[in-house]
């Protein structure tokens, strides 16, 4: 198990990656202890906005000791971390959240579906993943293909637009039926983050095929480690913490197989 | 210097507690905080049997705090007395088990299956807003709140903190009730209820519609009832509501509370409890105070 912790750390890089989307690359020991699919809980510095802004981890390098984040503005607490710059700290609550099971993917053929903001948190799992049997399909708007070129250098990578301005048009399960169609897909199990609708789909569709589908869900945050039970979403066995049919999604999850969960 | 504090006979090694619902039994701040450390632990809210809760989002930030309607969700008295009285028994504080229930009987229930346990006290939620049975309506009302003080001090074996709600017009009205009914301690507050908007969505932002409001921003009204209880009853006062370090702490034990709590605080800063431990030592030498129990009440002209 590893410490939780709340720590000032420097940012050591940011960049705009596409329309209201940004980087920022995190100095911190702690990332020798992260995971793909686990996240982070960043802190403004307005001391009218208190509590902290869960923010997955789409990258990490445990040799240079940073953590990678991608995020989209949202309001006015990622709107202020879009203003950071490298030299800047911020106050991190971490490493939070239980993160993919990467053992599952092994020697299976694993499809990693990502869908807009959800595409980064898939990015470290497709990473920790490099060399196995592979395939992402990531979900944009439009022509703003933001870390597609990191997919590209660790899997096979295919892209659906909104707009249809690049790959298949529609959304991510749109492409997934088209491939299966050509014979090119044939997933075991399947990895996935993205809005709520996706996820939906993606539950059903691997219910029908029979197949465990991974699901990183969003909720409310406040304490970000348990404490609060702000953060629950349903559950279909009555969860060992609880005693109900509520899990926490800062702890038990954000993670969750897809047919453990009511969504 | 000492730091020492009694409620109810019961001896805490200094005035600082956790809030209930901030901080579930103790076992999640762990990596942050040494509970050997804390004057008490007191515990999220449990029945006599497991509650859901409410739907989600069950929490939101407001200016300089936020609301929440979690509704109680607890994993009933029986997980709890194997799981979470064992692991604070092990820790060198005192515990605090806050007790919630729909109707007088599950209260009743509950303090009866912890009457035998190793708690030093009990807290007796009686103003939740965020559950629509039970709970509020005992603290919103001087004859109900009566009425459930005594039969629970009838069946108690453990000193009773009544915890009061804000909600009130006057809550000095409640606390004097409290007292005549024989409760050992009062609690105040608990979140004032509030509600957000959406206005993007058009919405109420929390599936509950209203929440509890807790926080810095709440401080000032907390200090404030704080004091007018002070005045109107005898029985030690634990305060809570905002505090989010030493200022804040002794800022309430001058108004009249002998011990206080932090609630909201852990979320933004985990750390809080310990800082505001040490913060009140430095304050004492500072000040040249050997006794925090000269703190209490200091300021009343
Ligand atoms: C486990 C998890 C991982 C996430 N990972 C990412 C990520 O990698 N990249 C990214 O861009 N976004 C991510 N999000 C969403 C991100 O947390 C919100 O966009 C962010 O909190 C918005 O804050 P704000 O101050 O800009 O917006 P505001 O709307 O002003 O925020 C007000 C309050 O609501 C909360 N809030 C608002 N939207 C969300 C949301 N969708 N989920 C949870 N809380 C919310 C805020 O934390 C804050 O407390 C993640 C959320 C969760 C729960
Ligand atoms: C998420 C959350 C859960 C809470 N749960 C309980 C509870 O179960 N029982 C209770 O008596 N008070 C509960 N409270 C109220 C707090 O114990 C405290 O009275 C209130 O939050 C004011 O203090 P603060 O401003 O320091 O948070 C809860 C508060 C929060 C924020
Ligand atoms: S955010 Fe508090 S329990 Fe998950």
């Amino acid at each position: 198990m590893t410490q939780k912790r709340k720590t000032n750390v420097t940012i050591t890089k940011t960049k705009q990656l596409a329309t209201g989307v940004y980087e920022m690359i995190l100095q911190t020991p702690q990332a020798k202890e992260a995971g793909a699919g686990q996240f982070v809980a960043l802190y403004t510095k307005d001391r009218s906005r208190l509590l902290p802004r869960p923010i997955s981890i789409c990258g990490i390098d445990p040799e240079q000791e940073t953590l990678r984040l991608v995020y989209r503005v949202a309001g006015a607490g990622t709107g202020e971390f879009s203003t950071y710059r490298e030299g800047d700290t911020v106050a991190m609550l971490g490493i939070l959240g239980n993160g993919y099971p990467l053992d599952q993917a092994r020697g299976k053929q694993a499809l990693i579906l990502g869908g807009g903001i959800g595409i980064p948190p898939i990015l470290g799992l497709a990473q920790a993943l490099k060399g196995e049997n592979v395939t992402a399909i990531l979900g944009y708007r439009d022509r703003e293909l933001f870390l597609k070129d990191d997919f590209d250098q660790v899997c096979q990578t295919y892209v659906a637009t909104e707009d249809g301005s690049v790959g298949t048009k529609g959304n991510v399960l749109d492409a997934v039926r088209m491939l299966e169609e050509k014979g090119e897909l044939n997933p075991d199990i399947i990895f996935s983050c993205g809005p709520l609708p996706m996820l939906k789909a993606i539950k059903k569709y691997a219910e029908e095929r029979g197949i465990p589908a991974y699901l990183s869900l969003e909720e409310r945050m406040a304490c970000g480690v348990g404490a609060c039970l702000g953060c629950v979403c349903k559950t279909t066995h009555k969860d060992e913490h609880s005693q109900v049919n509520n899990a926490r999604v800062c702890t038990e999850g954000p993670v969750f197989l897809a047919s453990d969960v009511m969504i | 210097m000492n730091t020492a504090v009694t409620i109810a006979g019961v001896t805490l090694k200094n005035p600082v507690m956790t809030a209930s619902g901030t901080f579930g039994s103790g076992m999640e701040y762990q990596d942050f905080v040494d509970l050997n450390a804390l004057g008490a632990v007191v515990t999220k809210g449990v029945a006599n049997v497991p509650w859901e809760g409410n739907p989600t989002p069950r929490v939101t930030e407001v200016y300089g705090g936020m609301l929440n309607a979690i509704g109680l969700q607890n994993p009933g008295i029986d997980l709890f007395m194997q799981r979470d009285i064992p692991f604070l028994e092990s820790k060198d504080t005192q515990i605090i088990v806050n007790v919630c229930g729909h109707t007088i009987e599950e209260y009743v229930e509950v303090v009866e299956r912890l009457n035998d346990s190793p708690v030093a006290m009990m807290e007796i939620n009686v103003s939740c807003p965020n559950v629509k049975v039970g709970a509020i309506a005992f603290g919103q009302n001087t004859k109900a709140l009566t009425e459930i003080t005594k039969e629970i001090k009838a069946h108690a074996k453990k000193p009773i903190i009544m915890k009061l709600s804000p909600n009130v017009t006057d809550i000095t009205e409640m606390a004097k009730a409290a007292e005549a009914a024989g409760a050992d301690a009062i609690s105040l507050i608990n979140t004032l209820t509030g509600m957000k908007i959406d206005i993007q969505r058009k919405k109420f932002v929390l599936a509950n519609r209203t929440g509890g409001m807790s926080g810095p921003a709440i401080k000032p009204i907390a200090v404030r009832m704080v004091y007018q209880c002070a005045q109107a009853v005898k029985i030690p006062i634990i305060g809570m509501g905002g505090i989010s370090n030493a200022e804040d702490a002794i800022e309430f034990m001058l108004a009249g509370a002998s011990a206080v709590a932090i609630g909201a605080a852990n979320f933004i800063n985990p750390y809080a409890t310990v800082e505001t431990i040490r913060g009140i030592e430095a304050y004492m030498k500072q000040q040249h105070i050997d006794d925090i129990n000269e703190l209490i009440g200091a300021v009343h002209e």
